[in-house]
């Protein structure tokens, strides 16, 4: 790479933060993405919508390295995240050590929570903050139990992940992500798994985290008031692509097209 | 009529000492082998995944007497020779080992993918993802099957008598022999014993299911 070439790519990844370039992802015969171009700023929130099977959660899965994709590239901070250069300058698969390295500035929360079942719920928060970022067991539980307080667990931290309700479990996954403090979170459909009494608890959580957060947040939410909240941007996928995006008084109100249209008019009927 | 058990209880005694000796030696060679095997057995790495199934195929595929007399009488003929008890250690550890790493395999693959996927998500590493997440839940599913195997291994060590080694059931045989009207209260005795060795096992992995069944995913 030149040095003009160098500056333009730093410059570049000052304005994004993560970069989608001609995604696709085929599981067997299916194609599931079909060239996904996409562009997050830091710090900003994109909720993706779209229909089950659209390939919104296929997107971030790829992002949090949990899906490999079929082409294209996907970068970090302007770095590619499933690549690597060669010593010849050509982009080769990554390795474990390439991956583990990009990962760290990645974090998500499951639509079934996948906390750790053996561990109470302090232990939950704390076990990567010790073992991954090497904080010591003082820093890692001040670190946590100020995490729990918020997300208003703060009484919690003895239970086990059995003894809470979804909403509350829900709550622990996304204090359990964020002490990593990475520099984009993911959600994927974090209250489709829950009784519809609980969504608003779990829904509230993020709203607040979005607010006082300079992280960036993809989230896969097929609650409509929740992504006109919280999100600057909404993207509509359908087929595995990008059908249209913009901001939520764009999508949601003024929907050019009849795909999201019809979606849309599918939720307000429900 | 109880003079008969006075007489032969003490001369079998000395062989239940040895049959426990081969317990516990066996057993933990076993675990020792059933953890390497069966984390082979979901390496990552195909070589490491073929030699690992084909030896446990082997060692569950052919008979534990077999084995335990081509290790005492067939491997001195390139060297290697064992003492009995080291032979029996040996056959038994590589036997209930590659049975053993079944439990392992399996109850490592029954832990749900989620699991796994929040342990990358926390960027753990491999090593971390199966210390941390997946082993201290699999090691809870695997107790009632190391208990049945273990209850198995007891067993199975009688076949050491035919190797030489002065085990339970060699004993038993040698009174046994010596006098024919002996032939019932002997094996009623042997019975016993081996009951009695086994009893521990039994009510040692009912608790630890008990204390274990906290905290396991449930499916």
């Amino acid at each position: 790479m030149g040095a003009i070439e160098k500056d333009l790519a730093s410059k570049d990844s000052l304005s994004t933060l993560v970069r989608y370039e001609n995604v696709t992802k085929r599981f067997g015969d299916i194609e599931v993405l079909k060239g996904v171009d996409l562009d997050i700023k830091p710090g900003e929130k994109v909720a993706l919508i779209g229909p089950s099977g659209s390939g919104k959660t296929t997107i971030i899965r790829m992002l949090m390295t949990l899906e490999k994709p079929t082409s294209g590239v996907i970068s970090m901070g302007g770095e590619p995240l499933w690549h690597k250069k060669s010593s010849s300058g050509k982009l080769v698969p990554a390795d474990e050590k390439h991956l583990r390295r990009m990962r760290s500035d990645i974090g998500m929360v499951f639509q079934h929570f996948n906390l750790f079942p053996h561990m109470s719920i302090l232990r939950n928060v704390t076990e990567a903050p010790i073992h991954v970022l090497g904080l010591s067991k003082e820093e890692a539980r001040e670190r946590a139990v100020d995490m729990l307080e918020k997300v208003g667990l703060g009484d919690k931290l003895d239970a086990y992940p059995e003894q809470l309700s979804g909403g509350q479990k829900q709550r622990v996954a996304i204090a359990r992500a964020v002490v990593m403090r990475p520099k984009v979170m993911l959600f994927d459909e974090v209250t489709s798994a829950l009784d519809p009494e609980l969504v608003g608890e779990v829904l509230e959580v993020i709203k607040d985290l979005a607010k006082e957060t300079d992280m960036a947040m993809i989230l896969v939410t097929h609650e409509m008031d929740f992504a006109r909240d919280v999100a600057d941007r909404i993207v509509f996928l359908h087929d595995g692509q990008i059908e249209e995006q913009g901001t939520p008084q764009e999508v949601l109100e003024n929907p050019s097209s009849e795909r999201l249209q019809a979606f849309l008019s599918r939720f307000l009927r429900n | 009529m109880m003079d008969v058990y006075v007489d032969i209880i003490p001369k079998i005694l000395p062989g239940a000492i040895i049959t426990i000796q081969l317990l516990v030696a066996s057993s933990c060679l076993a675990l020792v082998i059933a953890f390497i095997a069966g984390l082979g057995r979901v390496s990552r790495f195909a070589v490491v995944r073929s030699l690992t199934s084909v030896y446990v195929e082997l060692f569950r595929g052919t008979s534990l007497l077999v084995q335990m007399f081509f290790i005492f009488f067939a491997l001195p003929a390139f060297g290697f020779q064992f003492s009995p008890f080291l032979a029996g250690v040996t056959a038994l550890g590589l036997n209930y080992g590659a049975y053993g790493s079944e439990i392992v395999r399996g109850a490592i693959l029954a832990i749900p993918n989620g699991q796994t996927e929040a342990s990358i998500a926390l960027n753990m590493t491999r090593w971390q993802r199966m210390r941390l997440v997946i082993l201290p839940q699999a090691i809870r599913m695997m107790l009632p099957g190391f208990g049945n195997t273990s209850i198995e291994l007891l067993k199975g060590t009688s076949l050491v008598s035919l190797i030489t080694l002065t085990d339970l059931t060699y004993k038993g045989l040698m009174v046994q022999n010596t006098n024919i009207s002996y032939t019932f209260p002997v094996f009623i005795v042997l019975l016993i014993m081996y009951f009695v060795i086994a009893l521990p096992l039994i009510f040692g992995v009912r608790k630890l299911e008990k204390n274990a069944s906290k905290g396991v995913v449930k499916a």
